[in-house]
């Protein structure tokens, strides 16, 4: 406002002050594009434009030697799930991506009940300490959110390989004659996963702990609740945004997952990061790793949106 | 009347089911750690200490070379990001709404949304048919893709240190006749530094740990030290890994524990 004072004051007289503050605010808008415009053209050309030349790709037919020829054709979108039988041509849905998505969902959704079931817990845990110590308790969960993925991966799969900790230590025990193969299977990955995504279920639902107000959890108490009811009918309800958020950011980067379904579950477990890769290796069908891909967008997009509108929901029944 | 122990914010069994939670994460990095001093080729069995393995890792040329281009490629993308992303959060903060304030809002968090696996695959897609129009091979093509998904890590800790500052500060400082550039220069920049230093931290993290984008972006010879480890994954696992993962922890835990003690000091 005392800018655009002083603006209306240069302009002269003839101007009035409305007009010149329209200019004004038209000017500062331009400023703020023009501001903008060096990070939003970096991801124009790294990020989304890129996105919209995939989405050209999955319409486009495959060179079985890489690449695409410049012909429109639906076929890669008819292979996400369905395929022709090389025999007869007749229809059939793809078994071999049929799944794969669904182990992708199977182990997606198993990893967020998981994280769940530990992070709530611990997320209160945090909440409820001291303010001084509350801090470092905090610190000690987003450290490993920070630390190199492969890393935690790499340091998991030390963990239950054959040779690995637990084995080692159960055959030397005594309580196995042989070690039990976890490396390579959906447990391997699914552990994978919770191992490294844990601190995102952890972080959301300590945000919303935080500010839960312990009077209602006693006035609970008071009417003689049991700790179970007051968990499912005080802190429980209270505290659901965090809950869907943190399932939210567990459920998307996991359906997602490249890293370690390829490190943990070797060449037999794939998950839908792993059959994208293969269609632009040895696959060699780049429309159809183009739709998978685009597939995979479209399902993150609608847990989002779901999430989106779930929390607005609730932010406006607050107020 | 309740007994004296009893505490409205305890939930049975809540602090035991915590505190696995922490061993669980930790436990298996320590044990990563420690076995980097094993003197034995096992990662399993402890058979002395040694600083063998560190000394084998340092002695490794790719490890030097994918360390060195690592580091290249998060400096060269941590700084732009920050640049860019100090830009546009002075561009999208204190303001009134205006038409395409949230397409650039949305625009900036893209590279959060997008699973990782379909930004490389795209970004490989791109890069491969300018690759072959151009025949350029360097590493721009990485340093263009670790800037754009590091702007909105770099962009949150600047955004929220701007929106935490007043504006009448810099209204004061135009009352005073400074053009804007010296507003920004004495006034806004002092104040908005350490939301500066935390994005850069942020961004250079992140851009020293991404495996998938690079991987799939990268052209022949030009490994970074995560994808250099992601090849040698398949093979037989010696404790070279252990020493090469423990020295990149340490730098990793480093940069973040700075940035914790930064951000705090500002509340």
């Amino acid at each position: 406002m005392a800018i655009s004072g002083t603006q209306s004051q240069r302009g002269g007289t003839h101007v009035s002050a409305a007009e010149a503050a329209a200019a004004f605010e038209r000017r500062e808008t331009r400023t703020r594009w023009l501001l903008s415009a060096p990070a939003l053209i970096t991801l124009a050309v790294a990020s989304i434009g890129p996105l919209l030349i995939v989405l050209v790709y999955s319409f486009l037919q495959k060179n079985p030697n890489g690449g695409v020829f410049w012909q429109f054709s639906t076929d890669a979108w008819f292979n996400v799930i369905l395929q022709r039988d090389i025999f007869d041509d007749t229809l059939q849905f793809a078994d071999a991506h049929l799944s794969i998505f669904w182990r992708s969902v199977k182990l997606s959704m198993g990893t967020t009940v998981l994280a769940l079931i530990f992070g709530f817990p611990t997320a209160y845990f945090i909440a409820t300490r001291p303010e001084r110590t509350r801090e470092l308790w905090l610190f000690l969960i987003t450290i490993p959110f920070w630390t190199n993925l492969l890393i935690r991966t790499f340091a998991i799969q030390e963990v239950i390989r054959n040779e690995g900790i637990v084995n080692s230590l159960l055959l030397w025990v005594g309580i196995i004659d042989a070690p039990i193969q976890m490396m390579f299977t959906d447990f391997a990955i699914m552990m994978g996963m919770l191992y490294v995504f844990l601190p995102l279920m952890v972080l959301p639902l300590y945000a919303s702990m935080e500010k839960l107000d312990f009077r209602l959890v006693e006035a609970g108490y008071d009417l003689y609740a049991t700790r179970l009811q007051v968990l499912r009918r005080v802190i429980i309800p209270l505290v659901k945004p965090g809950i869907i958020a943190g399932s939210i950011l567990v459920f998307i980067p996991s359906l997602g997952a490249y890293v370690t379904p390829r490190v943990l579950g070797g060449g037999k477990s794939l998950m839908l990061g792993n059959l994208i890769e293969l269609q632009f290796g040895q696959g060699r069908n780049w429309p159809l790793g183009a739709a998978l891909s685009m597939t995979l967008l479209c399902i993150v997009m609608v847990a989002l949106l779901v999430y989106v509108r779930k929390t607005s929901r609730q932010g406006g029944a607050h107020g | 009347m309740a007994k004296a122990t009893f505490s409205v914010r305890r939930q049975t069994g809540f602090a035991t089911i915590a505190l696995v939670c922490f061993v669980m994460l930790y436990a298996p990095i320590l044990t990563l750690m420690i076995y980097s001093f094993n003197d034995g080729t096992s990662v399993a069995i402890w058979e002395g200490f040694s600083w063998r393995w560190y000394e084998r890792a340092a002695a490794n040329e790719q490890v030097q070379e994918s360390a060195l281009l690592s580091l290249k490629i998060a400096s060269i993308a941590a700084v732009l990001a920050t640049i860019f992303a100090t830009m546009a959060a002075l561009a999208t903060t204190r303001t009134r709404p205006y038409r395409g304030l949230t397409a650039i809002f949305a625009a900036i968090n893209t590279p959060l949304m997008v699973p990782e696996i379909v930004t490389a695959v795209a970004l490989l897609i791109f890069f491969a048919s300018i690759k072959v129009a151009t025949g350029y091979t360097g590493i721009a093509y990485l340093v263009a893709a670790h800037t754009a998904f590091c702007i909105p890590f770099a962009y949150l800790p600047i955004r929220a240190r701007l929106e935490s500052m007043d504006a009448t500060l810099e209204i004061a400082a135009a009352d005073l006749y400074a053009t804007p550039w010296r507003a920004f220069r004495r006034v806004t920049f002092p104040l908005l530094w350490p939301g500066i230093v935390a994005g850069l931290m942020l961004a250079f993290v992140i851009s020293l740990d991404d495996v998938v984008i690079t991987e799939f972006v990268k052209s022949a010879g030009q490994d970074t030290l995560p994808t250099y480890m992601l090849g040698q994954l398949r093979r037989i696992v010696t404790p070279e890994m252990n020493a090469i993962s423990t020295v990149f922890l340490g730098i990793s835990v480093m940069v973040v524990a700075l940035f914790f003690f930064m951000t705090r000091k500002k509340n």
